[in-house]
């Protein structure tokens, strides 16, 4: 196209056609099908006329409902890519023994395993467990919005910032070929020349900006907005382990950009952390990395632990079982969870003292693990259990949790740890506790809060199917991995020699087979629930005999959340105020202050993604607009000082007399 | 029957049954809207300590690393303390003239506020100064960044430092432009101290960097 080659690279950086990969057909397949539904998604926005609905309504929100659904929206759209990852990685491995070579090369197979990692981590859980803590939390606290509604906005288009980069590699270039956590050397200027590592660090950069920031609105959140009446000890466990797991945040994601940053100047500038060279430390990378990776595991499943806590005592009709022993649990838990990092590279050769504190204090998380399992079934216990599908979720990752919990503790044994390292048994171990906790959680918390986010229940029977689908998928393909691991097979393989292994691997591809159909059942319980919703719709906003304050208002709730700010006597605030029949007054409202809307956080967004997209790709002259674009937009923002505004008491009556007279008229 | 089951029998009365006693105030109908200013305090506390953890890590990678001059560049060969010393009692200099700023600003005093922040300003481009000076001079010699790891985490911490301290002279600027426009109203008092406590924060960092990098890497060579 030009000419002349200096141009082109100025205007261009490395970027060139040859980056576009129209010689793998499954990729040209892919961006075909993205395209289509891209171009249809967009097509039917626009012939419907909704872009400034979406916009004015959505976008550029700062309600932490919306912007806890659009966080939801994009962890399912990415657990798609995760799980289309997944898959591929399975039927390769089912495939290609002997003679056969399967149909991913190396080169192509070792990037579908990092980005299978990187979006399960970073671009499905995270945003689904923000999701649901933006969502619920500061419901469950009797607050109206979090502490800072704008960066809450900003935390979010950060994030789909990051996740836009990460798939932008599969169209543009390559992903990195490294593993999740992207290990130098490897992931040095030397081993890996190419954009690949790049789109990895500044995907997570932008990514992790969002989350730090997100962290530090939901604790002050959480300190700050509190109901009346709500100490500490009287807090949803939910909120609890909300707030716990966003200390994990500030505390831990900080350590990941500063790590990524050396990262960045090794590949950039040429300095030497992590280089075999001149000083450098590969070894350090390692240990900041999970410094910063062990605490990032319990950010996912404090939550989760949460979303079940509040579940089995809403499905049992009781009390949670040691409410205080379950706060010191998870307080316990977060602590510990920084003292532990070293168990994931017990070979690192630190010598045996070091190598037994680390497996000791590794061990020692299973205690309060296990009293959180003993509250559960405690609370479980004498209770009048109704198995709807929340609970089915709670109670097969009880099950499960255990499983795994027990395979962790035996891989904290730093001699047997020294066998199954990086082999499949750990595979096996880790989506053990993730799927089992993590992904159960989050499924048991969205069939639980549906109908709080919507106002309408989801449907039961697809639900159950996705249960049982799941559930025995799980099985399916992970039990054959420890099989696998204990023979010694190690992870990350695309091809073996050994016959004898075929099968295991087959089992274990039918198995994700199951999962498959597990995701489907969900997608179609939600396409079938909204079809039906005039069936499954909840007027009264407490459709489980709820027991804490996010109940106490309609379903969804309005924009206020609370029109008169609840006061808080005992824990399970909502079933107090029932069983002691609390009376919502019907007049004397008044205007409501509340954040306004603004567009900054989306132009922030949009800068970083584009500043990320130059720097990886070496456009300098487009890094340096976009820095500047970010620096003005962020100092601009400051020069407007009207944040906020009314919602005036006469709306506020239309929309409490509108939902008193639905209620009035479903009884 | 037990005393647990009539317990959790207790627990799930109806409200029908508990109608005697009198219902406790369960909705505050008397609200006087929120305080954004106390929950700002606490959420910029947990940013600079979320900061703080940055350079905890840039520490501990100096730490490690101090030391791998890679046969290459030692601190005492390095480093010009004189000139050192004389950067930190800039920047410390600064925090005092920003001290004085936020005390005539209780008092009200534009002019006088606005006169301390800029020698606060002043202080702090000193400082960036003679540190931009230290890194030339430096790579110039051929001890940059690239020479050995010692030399890389030496430029990553000290570097971040001084972009922070470059990102506070531009907020300092910015507030400089709001305060006249706006006056001493509660949203300019609350940046005031947010971005006081940012520069503080700022000093305390330098005092370790002083007293680790530079005290310690000379004297203990």
């Amino acid at each position: 196209m030009f000419s002349n080659p200096d141009l082109a690279q100025i205007l261009f950086g490395r970027l060139t056609w040859e980056a576009i990969p129209y010689h793998e057909p499954i990729l040209i397949a892919t961006f075909i099908a993205v395209a289509l539904g891209g171009i249809a998604l967009m097509g039917a926005v626009t012939w419907f006329g909704k872009w400034g609905y979406l916009w004015n309504e959505w976008f550029t929100s700062v309600d932490h409902k919306k912007i806890g659904i659009m966080y939801g929206i994009l962890a399912i759209i990415m657990l798609l890519r995760g799980f289309a990852d997944a898959i591929m990685m399975l039927t390769q491995k089912a495939i290609a023994f002997g003679p056969n070579e399967g149909y991913l090369p190396p080169h192509h197979f070792d990037q579908v395993f990092t980005a299978h990692g990187v979006i399960m981590i970073f671009f499905f859980a995270m945003p689904l467990i923000t999701a649901v803590m933006n969502l619920i939390m500061p419901l469950q606290i009797g607050a109206r919005d979090v502490a800072f509604p704008f960066l809450n906005n900003l935390s979010f288009w950060m994030t789909a910032g990051g996740a836009a980069i990460t798939m932008l590699s599969l169209f543009v270039g390559e992903f990195a070929r490294t593993g999740w956590l992207a290990y130098p050397p490897l992931s040095g200027a030397d081993y890996s020349p190419g954009v690949g590592v790049d789109y990895y660090i500044w995907g997570l950069q932008v990514a992790g900006v969002g989350t730090t920031l997100s962290g530090i609105n939901l604790i002050a959140t959480i300190v700050k907005m509190r109901a009346p009446g709500m100490t500490m000890m009287k807090m949803p466990v939910f909120t609890w382990t909300t707030l716990c797991a966003n200390v994990l945040i500030v505390a831990a994601f900080p350590v990941l950009t500063a790590t990524l940053a050396l990262l960045t100047l090794d590949r950039y500038v040429g300095t030497h952390f992590f280089t075999n060279d001149l000083g450098g430390n590969p070894m350090m990378y390692i240990n900041l990395i999970w410094i910063w990776g062990h605490p990032e595991v319990y950010i996912l499943i404090l939550p989760a632990f949460g979303i079940f806590s509040e579940v089995v005592s809403t499905f049992s009709g009781k009390r949670l079982f040691g409410y205080a022993s379950m706060v010191y649990a998870t307080v316990v838990i977060t602590i510990l969870s920084y003292l532990v990092w070293l168990h994931h590279f017990f070979t690192m050769g630190s010598g045996a003292s070091v190598n037994a504190f680390f497996g000791i204090t590794t061990m020692i998380i299973s205690i309060p693990t296990g009293a959180k399992i003993f509250n559960w079934l405690f609370t479980m216990y004498r209770g009048r259990i109704r198995f709807e599908v929340p609970m089915l979720w709670t109670i097969g990752f009880m099950v499960t949790f255990v499983i795994g919990g027990m395979t962790g503790v035996l891989l904290a044994v730093p001699p047997a740890d020294f066998v199954l390292h990086n082999g499949l048994f750990l595979i096996a171990h880790f989506h053990n506790v993730i799927i089992g906790g993590v992904v159960f959680g989050l499924l048991a918390g969205i069939n639980y809060w549906w109908p709080k986010a919507f106002g309408f229940k989801l449907d039961s029977f697809w639900g159950k199917t996705s249960f049982w689908f799941w559930l025995i998928g799980f099985y399916v393909t992970f039990m054959p991995m420890y099989v696998l691991g204990l023979m010694g097979v190690t992870r990350r393989l695309n091809h073996f020699d050994d016959p004898s292994l075929q099968i295991w691997f087959i089992i274990s591809t039918l198995g994700a087979c199951l999962i498959a159909l597990g995701i489907a059942s969900f997608i179609v319980q939600i396409v079938v629930s909204i079809l039906r919703r005039d069936q499954l719709r909840d007027v009264t906003g407490d459709p489980w005999q709820g027991r804490t304050l996010e109940w106490a208002t309609s379903s969804p709730p309005p924009a206020y959340n609370f029109a008169f700010t609840p006061v808080i006597h005992d824990l399970d605030a909502w079933w107090d105020m029932k069983r002691r029949g609390h009376a919502a007054p019907r007049d004397g409202y008044r205007p409501i202050h509340m954040p306004r809307n603004t567009p900054t956080g989306v132009i922030l967004a949009g800068f970083s993604t584009v500043l990320a997209f130059a720097l990886i790709w070496y456009i300098w002259w487009l890094a340096a607009v976009a820095a500047i674009g970010l620096l003005v937009t962020s100092i601009a923002h400051t020069f407007n000082y009207k944040r906020d505004y009314y919602i005036p008491a006469e709306e506020v009556m239309r929309t409490e007399t509108r939902r008193a007279r639905a209620m009035a008229a479903a009884e | 029957m037990t005393a647990h089951t009539e317990n959790r029998l207790a627990e799930n009365r109806p409200a029908e049954l508990d109608a005697g006693a009198e219902a406790p105030v369960f909705y505050d109908t008397d609200e006087h809207g929120h305080h954004p200013e106390s929950g700002t305090m606490l959420g910029f506390w947990i940013y600079l300590m979320s900061d703080a953890l940055i350079f905890a890590v840039l520490f501990a990678t100096y730490g490690v690393l101090s030391r791998r001059y890679a046969a290459g560049p030692s601190p005492a060969d390095l480093f010009d303390l004189p000139l050192v010393a004389l950067n930190t009692a800039l920047l410390l200099f600064s925090s005092i003239t920003y001290g004085v700023a936020m005390l005539e600003a209780e008092k009200r005093r534009m002019g006088l506020t606005l006169f301390w922040l800029g020698l606060t300003g002043v202080f702090g481009l000193a400082f960036l100064g003679i540190e931009l000076y230290e890194f030339h001079h430096m790579i110039s010699e051929g001890a940059g960044p690239w020479r050995s790891a010692f030399l890389s985490a030496f430029f990553a911490l000290v570097g971040t430092h001084g972009l922070h301290v470059t990102f506070g002279i531009i907020w300092l600027v910015t507030l400089m432009f709001q305060l006249p426009m706006h006056g001493f109203i509660p949203e300019n008092h609350r940046r005031l101290m947010c971005l006081g406590m940012f520069w503080h924060f700022l000093d305390v960092i330098w005092i370790g960097v002083f007293t680790f990098v530079y005290l310690m890497g000379v004297l203990l060579a």
